[in-house]
């Protein structure tokens, strides 16, 4: 390790904490339908989409509601990116003449990105034609994370909710309001900004196909183009992840140089620390917002620890063999180890999957962590959205087991949490290791499979669990090794991801419903306090004892024997 | 009733372990999904122990299956303990209900016929004579008797009950031990105060509050994802090239399933209301007594609670020209026939500062103190002397209140409120003779116990008659948060919709049938046994003592009662730790040699590493059993501190205690050679 190395990722979270609170006030703005400067300019757009759509913003949508409208929304793109993919073949912008998706890949890849995943079994720039790029995928970018953003909104106005407005029952909002404003004046004009920035830095953004050059040593090569810069921008900012090419954000027309990496990595972040803020807007009581912070910071600052800490250890076998320097296998010289496992960290802390290293070649326990950030439920900042009310669903539970031990029932920044909440909560927090540990142990034991991994032994292992990780976990990063463009694996895998999204959406936002009905209390000095370091310290407690314990006997067939093995000079 | 019990009797001890295992019916074990998941677990081990054929060693099969049927018996064992205490208790309750006869008041004259107790209905009348038990729960309707309560408050000294009034309300099982009373019966057979009671301490009625059924639902759903998280790695291990027994799978997932919460879980609750009984509170369900641990305001009367109970006279002020002898005089004589402990200290009070004998001549006509007018007195010919509240008496005179002696009347009472004192203006044929001041007395120590409630975040609202200017000297010398003063009952009511409204949890105490719409507003009401019928219907608790500062302790052992099942909570999860370092290195070294390190407690070998992990997990059932039917200690303070004591010693030390715990069983293994 290297004091470089720290400084780059203390200087990584210093700035993440600087842009909560403006990311969080902007956020807190859409949150309430506020005016922004920006509606001088877009105010027209937006009452002219709900105009043309019949949409009356100011309606109140009950969860169920809610619930119903953001399901068939996303039904609908699903359909639509699907057939864009099966017939790409026939539609125009298609510069190299890409045939058609096969049934169980377009299967895979418009659930892929209607779930915000975007794990890619194929390579972009082998597969996808310019169409499909921008239409399917670059769409499905955007419209899963506002939906994703939207949904950590309902489930704030189900905490913050008072009373019932004049009239009417309680509801958590309007999802078309939220996901147009969203969209409108947060997405959009800030990948626009983003866009540009990339294309100086050297993405390209064409709608050529490729360029045919002669390299130094006189070979003839074709290099992939299109339009790279509009899609990495939605990519990092909205924690999609997919990329353009397969190399992913590793390929220096994704992401450049140093700055490019740094921006990438904030951009990936930086709407999921800005909703902490706005949750402690939302519930009128910043500091909520600042613990929920302080503990996704822990356990984040923790994972890069252990993950620098083992690249910058490297393999002891490769190192009696005179390899110095850690390990480099898999990772890009222009950004070296601290970048990397910084990256690696982010991107699967929050449910992006960008990756601009291969987390195979890390060393077990290196990548052992972006697969353990994955299995805690990406809460760690998270998915935009899904991160904080991942989180959430953890501080409910928190503050169950916890909370009666001031002798009160249990109350949550002012809400009872009750049988209803728990065992909601319970329902959501248990699809995620049902489908992980199920998924992987059925491809352990069927020969489609175990046709899968690269790597015999705990490595082999390794690959498939992260797969299914990846997959229900909607990051969408894969371990690589993986042969995933199997009928097995983008059947299995489609149904992951699907289940990982909605079977968790769905449960939370029925908390939301019946969090916003509930009377508040206001807090008095016998509250359980859910501010301060005890709680936070609860939190991470909380995450890693629920989270972590049902994954460990998989973590101990996969990574960690496979760093014993390591230690002890025996290559897998 | 008696008032202490030891926890571990051999009475108590004998019937509990043969109920333990009556609980092993199915019907009663499915209740609790984690004990009857165990259960299953146990049972299918014991079938595999039969039929099953694995390398694992029989006489290590065995063990499992002893331990893991013990698991479940422990837990069975802690709730038959927990009802067996209240059982104890049932039966003497039942003794005093066992031969009630009725005199039953045919309607004709003052006849009776002899009934037995359980034919009586709703609106029977019978007659209660010295000596008798009285046979149904009722509302005196005639006469003034003593009553022995002592079957069902413990306190032997006998109490008045009265028709009309606040003090009317019998129970069936209490005898009448001097004079003789007429009872309308209010209740229908087996469904009386006693019965309730019966049926309360056997935890016959016992149904799960909300609080543990969602525990209860926390705990389940734990289970299933311990169940995934153990189901699945059968494929893991044949990924690995190899195979788990079957046995070993199932010693992991009971040890990492909260079994130790789960078995106490019940007990936990029983041992609640059982404190309660033995602190003679009775609450009607466990809901209000988990209510009580969520209060944040409450609504003490100021009489009682915070000042002993009577206001004694300490002074007479005169206005208006009168002697203070004079005014002295007209008050002994307005207060002769009052029985009330205020009308009593005035009696002392005249005679000692001027020696006044005075008696009633025969031919005085004594005006009774009314709702209505607020005005009591005593007319001596064609002399009338009242006496009453300042403004009563004011209303009572018309004209009174422009004479220059009701401004100096004012002045006077204006002063005395000031010093927390309570005016009673004296009046003589219509001439205002001066003020009699009744001074209250502030009980020693409350104002420290406000100061802990508040610490506790509940704020404390003293509900007074006092006009407002006496309620503040008073609340300020007690140190109450605020104050209601001049209250009536519907103030009572709007002050508490008022709280419940913004938020906030409320809880009073009450006894006459005017506080009953309040008592049921409450979320904890708590009637004085000593109150009429309705107050004792309408409230969720009933204090057989009658003590209204027994409130602040009714909020303590509700918040005992959340806090013990959240410390045992924690406790259960946090032991998993140890637990996984125990069972996966012993589980996964065959596959992979390199996971012995894991095995951080250096147990002896993988089969003694999994029967201590689940002896351990056996055995902290019992060890915790008396921490559950105690409740953990209880010091009023801030959630802040209260967190931090707690989760330093149940979340810390439920993680540090069973790599101890753990190590120490599987040297004891290794010595008995017993794996």
């Amino acid at each position: 390790m290297t004091i470089q190395g720290w400084g780059l990722i203390l200087a990584f979270v210093a700035v993440l904490l600087l842009i909560a609170k403006p990311i969080g006030l902007w956020l807190f703005a859409l949150y309430e339908g506020r005016r922004t400067p920006l509606h001088v300019v877009l105010g027209p757009v937006e009452r002219g989409f709900y105009r043309l759509s019949g949409i009356d913003p100011a309606q109140e949508q009950g969860w169920r509601r809610y619930a119903v409208h953001m399901l068939l929304f996303n039904l609908a793109l699903l359909l639509l990116t699907y057939a864009l993919l099966r017939l790409q073949g026939l539609l125009p912008l298609n510069p190299l003449g890409h045939a058609g998706i096969g049934a169980d890949g377009a299967f895979n890849t418009a659930i892929s990105f209607t779930t915000n995943t975007n794990w890619q079994w194929y390579s972009g720039e082998a597969a996808m034609s310019n169409l499909s790029q921008m239409l399917a995928l670059t769409i499905q970018n955007f419209l899963s994370a506002a939906t994703g953003i939207a949904l950590a909104f309902a489930l704030f106005r189900g905490f913050a909710r008072r009373q019932a407005p004049a009239g009417g029952a309680i509801g958590i909002g309007n999802f078309w309001a939220d996901v147009t404003r969203v969209t409108l004046y947060l997405l959009l004009p800030v990948c626009v900004v983003y866009a540009l920035f990339l294309i100086a830095s050297g993405v390209p953004q064409t709608l050529a196909g490729s360029v045919d050059l002669t390299t130094l040593e006189g070979a003839r090569q074709t290099l992939g183009l299109g339009p790279v810069a509009s899609q990495e921008a939605i990519k990092m900012l909205g924690t999609n992840g997919g990329g353009f090419f397969n190399a992913n954000s590793a390929h220096p027309f994704e992401n450049p140089d140093a700055l490019t990496n740094f921006v990438q990595m904030l951009s990936i972040f930086s709407i999921g620390v800005g909703l902490t803020y706005t949750f402690g807007k939302a519930v009128d009581d910043t500091r909520q917002g600042w613990a929920i912070l302080a503990a996704m910071m822990l356990l984040f600052v923790a994972g890069v620890g252990v993950t620098y800490w083992q690249e910058a250890a490297g393999n002891p076998v490769l190192a009696q063999l005179g390899v110095a320097g850690g390990n480099m296998e898999g990772k890009e010289v222009r950004f070296g180890i601290a970048a990397s496992a910084l990256f690696s960290v982010v991107t699967t802390a929050a449910s992006c999957g960008a990756v601009n290293a291969m987390h195979d070649s890390f060393t077990p326990l290196g990548g052992m962590i972006p697969l353990l950030n994955i299995q805690l439920g990406e809460v760690v900042i998270g998915g935009v959205g899904a991160g904080i009310y991942g989180f959430l669903l953890f501080a409910i539970l928190a503050v169950f087991v916890a909370g009666l031990m001031v002798g009160r029932t249990p109350e949550y920044v002012g809400k009872k949490i009750e049988a209803r909440e728990v065992k909601l909560a319970v329902l959501a927090i248990a699809v995620l290791p049902l489908v992980i540990l199920g998924g992987t142990a059925l491809s352990a034991v069927t020969g489609a499979g175990l046709a899968g991994p690269l790597n015999k032994g705990p490595h082999g292992f390794s690959e498939m669990l992260y797969g299914f990780a990846s997959a229900v976990g909607n990051n969408g990063s894969a371990f690589a090794g993986l042969s995933a463009g199997t009928p097995w694996y983008n059947g299995l895998l489609g149904v992951a991801m699907w289940i990982g999204r909605f079977f968790v959406i769905v449960p939370m936002l029925a908390i939301a419903g019946s969090l916003a009905a509930k009377r508040h209390t206001p807090a008095g000095a016998g509250s359980f306090p859910t501010t301060g370091g005890l709680w936070v310290g609860l939190l991470v407690g909380i995450v890693l004892v629920l989270g972590g314990l049902t994954f460990l006997p998989s973590l101990a067939l996969g990574p960690i024997a496979d760093h014993l093995a390591m230690i002890r000079g025996q290559l897998s | 009733m008696a008032k202490s019990q030891s926890m571990f009797t051999a009475e108590l001890i004998a019937p509990a372990i043969r109920d333990a295992f009556l609980k092993l019916d199915p019907r009663q074990l499915v209740r609790n999904p984690v004990m009857f998941t165990t259960a299953i677990v146990a049972l299918l081990l014991t079938v595999l122990l039969a039929v099953g054929n694995d390398e694992l060693a029989t006489g290590f099969k065995l063990q499992l299956v002893v331990w893991l049927w013990l698991t479940v018996l422990f837990g069975t064992f802690a709730e038959a303990l927990a009802e067996g205490r209240g059982k104890a208790q049932a039966a003497s309750l039942r003794d005093a209900k066992a031969e009630l006869k009725a005199k039953k008041l045919t309607g004709v004259a003052d006849s009776w016929e002899a009934v037995p107790a359980t034919r009586l209905t709703i609106g029977d009348v019978v007659l209660v004579e010295t000596g008798d038990l009285i046979p149904s729960d009722g509302e005196v309707i005639e006469g003034v008797a003593s009553v022995n309560e002592a079957a069902i408050t413990g306190e032997s000294a006998p109490v008045i009950r009265e028709a009309g009034g606040d003090r009317s309300a019998v129970t069936a099982g209490t005898r009448v031990i001097s004079d003789q009373i007429k009872v309308r019966v209010t209740v229908e057979p087996g469904q009386g105060f006693l019965d309730r009671m019966i049926a309360l301490v056997e935890g016959a009625e016992r149904q799960k509050t909300p609080n543990e059924i969602a525990l209860t639902i926390l705990l389940t759903g734990l289970t299933i994802i311990f169940l995934i998280a153990v189901a699945t790695i059968p494929g893991f291990a044949s990924y690995a090239g190899g195979s788990i027994p079957v046995a070993i799978l199932a010693a992991l997932l009971i040890t990492l399933i909260p079994t130790t919460i789960a078995a106490l879980l019940s007990a936990i609750g029983i041992a609640g209301m059982d404190r309660l009984v033995r602190f003679n509170v009775l609450a009607k369900s466990g809901r209000a007594v988990e209510a009580a641990g969520d209060i944040d305001v409450l609504l003490l009367d100021k009489t009682g609670t915070i000042t002993v109970g009577d206001r004694q006279a300490s002074e007479f002020r005169a206005v208006g020209g009168a002697s203070e002898a004079e005014l002295a005089e007209a008050a002994l004589l307005a207060s002769l026939a009052d029985e009330t402990p205020e009308g009593r200290s005035i009696v002392v009070l005249a005679r000692e500062r001027f020696g006044q004998s005075g008696a009633l001549p025969a031919s005085a006509e004594v005006i009774a103190f009314t709702a209505q007018t607020r005005v009591s007195g005593v007319k001596l010919g064609d002399t009338l002397i009242q006496k009453g509240a300042v403004d009563s008496i004011l209303k009572a005179n018309p004209g009174l209140g422009e004479t220059a002696a009701a401004t100096e009347l004012r002045r006077v009472t204006d002063e005395i409120a000031r010093a927390g004192g309570t005016p009673l203006a004296v009046a003589r044929n219509g001439r205002l003779l001066g003020a009699i001041f009744l001074k209250d007395v502030v009980k020693a120590g409350i104002r420290e116990r406000f100061g802990e409630l508040r610490q506790m975040g509940i704020r404390t609202v003293m509900i007074t008659g006092d006009n407002p200017l006496t309620a503040a000297a008073i609340a300020a010398e007690a140190g109450v948060d605020d104050f209601l003063a001049q209250a009536t009952p519907e103030d009572k009511l709007e002050l508490i919709r008022k709280e419940q409204q913004g938020g906030r949890l409320v809880a009073m105490c009450g006894d006459g049938t005017n506080d009953a719409p309040a008592l049921a507003q409450a979320d904890v009401g708590v009637a004085m046994n000593t109150g009429t019928q309705a107050a004792r219907e309408a409230g969720n608790m009933v204090d057989l003592d009658s003590d209204p500062t027994k409130l602040i302790e009714v909020v303590g052992l509700g918040k005992q009662l959340l806090m013990t099942r959240g410390a045992l909570t924690t406790f259960s999860v946090a032991n998993d730790v140890a637990k996984y370092f125990a069972i996966i290195p012993a589980m996964f070294v065959a596959l992979y040699p390199g996971l012995g390190v894991l095995n951080v407690m250096g147990l002896a070998t993988p089969e003694s590493a999994i029967l201590s992990a689940i002896i351990f997990n056996a055995l902290v059932i019992p060890a915790l059993v008396p921490l559950a039917l105690k409740g953990v200690a209880y010091k009023p303070m801030g959630a802040g501190p209260l967190l931090a004591r707690n989760l330093a010693v149940y979340g810390l030390g439920g993680l540090v205690a069973p790599f101890a715990g753990i190590k120490l069983i599987d040297l004891v293994v290794g010595g008995l050679g017993l794996a």
